[in-house]
């Protein structure tokens, strides 16, 4: 099992669920821990792919200031809102970037911020309805001249 | 180090049940704990941003967890929905355990 990388299994549409049986990560233990992040995150919910919106630039000059602005349709009521977003990034030295925190009077489920990116790679935002359900949306951003300082 | 100097954006007025944008911007390095100095190799320790809150009249509206991969001066934009007259307040929480604040008042018509 340990053969396959860790983008490969990304890429596949069962990739959770075959990194979920995995039983040991320690491969990967002093790099990017995204994918335990996310496993953590989900919590073993289901994890549907689209509605959430992951809106960053395509090509991102300076890896330093890359603007990031994650939204998903809720009526953000009691009943039925989204609780949180979290927001990784799958090739810089540590994997979170950051993880906003809702309520039913943010009205939206929509946030803005500028993250640091390394070098080119996927940044991948997966939201969490009050249920438990969770959505996820990747994109990949390539990146010019690479943040996080040397 | 110059002192986090805060800002916000707040609408001052909206009408009731009104969803606002709330904008803010913080100055801060950001230091991300991954970068050495020039001069004696030896790694700049962590100094950031790592936790940010917004309430409205006390009840929570917004919180955010911020890690060493946010860009220096963090910028947030996020939503609030306006149901009376109130004051949003705004927390960022540095990691040598400096609370920043800023208070804004939006009226409602």
């Amino acid at each position: 099992m340990r053969d396959i990388s860790r983008r490969q299994l990304l890429l596949s549409t069962s990739g959770f669920a075959v990194l979920a049986s995995i039983p040991s990560k320690k491969l990967f233990a002093a790099t990017n821990q995204y994918q335990q992040q996310i496993d953590q995150f989900v919590g073993g919910n289901k994890l549907s792919e689209g509605q959430l919106e992951l809106d960053l630039p395509e090509i991102a000059e300076n890896g330093n200031l890359v603007p990031l602005n994650v939204s998903i349709d809720s009526p953000m009521t009691d009943e039925d809102h989204i609780t949180s977003i979290m927001v990784v990034a799958a090739g810089n030295p540590l994997g979170g970037v950051a993880t906003f925190h809702f309520s039913p009077l943010s009205g939206e489920a929509s946030a803005s911020i500028r993250m640091r990116l390394a070098r080119t790679q996927d940044v991948i935002a997966i939201a969490k309805r009050n249920d438990g359900s969770c959505f996820l949306a990747k994109k990949t951003v390539k990146v010019t001249i690479g943040g996080c300082g040397g | 180090m110059a002192r986090s100097r805060p800002r916000v954006k707040v609408p001052k007025k909206a009408e009731k049940g009104e969803i606002v944008t709330l904008k803010t911007l913080i100055s801060h390095r950001m230091e991300s704990g991954h970068r050495k100095d020039k001069k004696t190799g030896n790694r700049i320790p962590r100094k950031i941003i790592n936790k940010f809150e917004c309430t409205f009249n006390g009840d929570p509206v917004f919180k955010c967890d911020l890690e060493p991969a946010v860009a220096a001066n963090p910028y947030l934009k996020f939503t609030a929905k306006v149901e009376r007259a109130g004051e949003f307040l705004f927390k960022w929480y540095d990691d040598d355990s400096s609370i920043y604040e800023k208070k804004a008042k939006i009226q409602v018509s």
